[in-house]
């Protein structure tokens, strides 16, 4: 019984060795491809670590987000980086063994990387400006945060009760009958209002950088193309299943808006584009419509005597979903232009 | 029980490997990787410290935070990205500092 005991913490052991390692190989690679793809590798083994920790709200939104979204703007702009990178083609080689001689004085001896050094030296001109010495250093005084930290963490290891119970208690009157979600949109909906508006604003500041798109128009790969108008619809479905379900288990508007989010960057790189007449307030009214709902309904419950946000009893219900839908298209529309990147 | 320790622990190391590389890389795409393993760091840190709750569930609110902080983690790296590629359109540059930096 013992061994069946020990099987799960040795996995999560292994899992936990897995993120470090990954991590410390993404920060490190010489060639900035190499890093970005074992970055999201790290995305996709956090997803699975939250699994491990019954998170799984947060697992669906690490995957789509963490690693789908993310992976796809860090390898759109290093794709931009990289052909502005190519036009020029002065970069040195001169500071390139910096980082690498680090890692291998660190950590394991790799042979194999030595080609891709010399290959990569165009695109990656800058390792790490520091001189060894002072790396050392800082590394050394790392170590103090680091065993701080860690010891905070252990000694903070005595049991608390959390929130779990008092939001259980309320869970009735929220509207909705998974935890996650009524905490989301109903008792601390001010954190999510405010996370659209967020969303919108870095959608403002990329919009105000530059009116071109990230992308140029590259070649279409028929096979992409043919793939994506399979799984497009599929993920629209997707979408629509993780908003209703996000009431009563795991899901909702930031998982779907992410799926959605994530259709679109398909949809992008296989071709499509927006029609120019839905471009103007068409596309800017989708783009707003989960911040102006949620105000909306958080102002208007004012006029019944309830607080900002305080959603009456029996109201909760229709006025969430009402949010998600809105929140779900705002997120997908967004997620999907911060993507294409430069203001139509 | 101890697996959520190991997953905070592991929490405290990315956090701790993503600011070294914060001040060591030049490359500011690389600095946003950075920014990005110190924020998922930072989410199991939090997410396992919520989770030593005793009970079935684990906490939601926590939960819910880290929702939040994944999707501005998102909006500030998709941010940080477009100031890069201007950067590098204004100056040909892809890092931070003088221009006697260059070789």
């Amino acid at each position: 019984m013992a061994s069946l005991n020990l099987l799960p913490l040795a996995i999560d052991l292994v899992l936990a060795l897995t993120l470090l390692w990954l991590a410390w190989r993404a920060l490190s690679s010489p060639d900035l491809f190499r890093a970005v793809v074992l970055f999201i590798a790290l995305g996709l083994v956090l997803g699975l670590v939250w699994v491990r920790l019954d998170a799984v709200d947060i697992a669906l939104a690490e995957i789509a987000l963490g690693a789908g979204v993310t992976g796809a703007l860090l390898l759109a702009a290093l794709a931009k980086l990289q052909s502005a990178e190519a036009e020029t083609a002065d970069a040195s080689t001169e500071q390139e063994g910096d980082w690498q001689g680090c890692s291998q004085a660190l950590a394991e001896p790799d042979a194999k990387s030595k080609p891709t050094l010399t290959a990569s030296a165009t695109m990656d001109a800058t390792g790490s400006a520091m001189p060894i010495a002072l790396r050392i250093l800082l590394a050394l005084l790392l170590l103090v945060p680091l065993a701080g930290l860690g010891w905070v963490v252990w000694q903070l290891w005595l049991p608390a009760p959390g929130l779990t119970d008092l939001v259980a208690a309320r869970l009735e009157a929220s509207g909705v009958a998974h935890p996650v979600t009524a905490v989301l949109l109903n008792f601390r909906g001010y954190d999510t209002l405010l996370e659209l508006a967020v969303l919108l604003l870095a959608l403002l500041g990329v919009w105000s950088l530059s009116s071109a798109p990230h992308l140029g128009d590259e070649e279409q790969e028929p096979a992409l193309a043919a793939l994506s108008r399979l799984l497009a619809p599929l993920m629209i479905l997707v979408a629509a299943y993780l908003v209703w379900v996000g009431a009563h288990a795991p899901g909702g508007a930031f998982q779907a808006g992410s799926v959605l989010g994530a259709a679109g960057v398909l949809l992008r790189l296989s071709g499509w584009r927006v029609p120019p007449r839905a471009t103007g307030w068409p596309l800017r009214l989708v783009l707003v419509l989960g911040v102006v709902v949620f105000a909306c309904m958080g102002l208007v419950v004012m006029a019944f005597g309830q607080p900002l946000l305080g959603y009456p009893p029996g109201w909760a219900k229709p006025a969430l979903l009402a949010i998600e839908l809105a929140a779900t298209l705002s997120i997908g529309a967004i997620l999907a232009a911060l993507f294409i990147g430069g203001r139509p | 029980m101890t697996s959520v320790l190991v997953f905070a622990l592991a929490g405290v190391g990315l956090i701790v490997l993503g600011f070294y590389a914060l001040l060591v890389q030049r490359h500011l795409l690389r600095k946003v990787l950075a920014f990005n393993v110190i924020s998922s760091g930072i989410f199991l840190l939090l997410a396992g410290l919520a989770r030593r709750a005793p009970g079935a569930e684990p906490d939601p609110v926590p939960q819910a935070m880290v929702l939040t902080g994944i999707v501005v983690a998102v909006a500030a790296t998709a941010l940080a990205l477009a100031m890069i590629q201007a950067l590098r359109a204004a100056t040909g540059r892809t890092w931070l500092g003088d221009d006697g930096d260059e070789e």
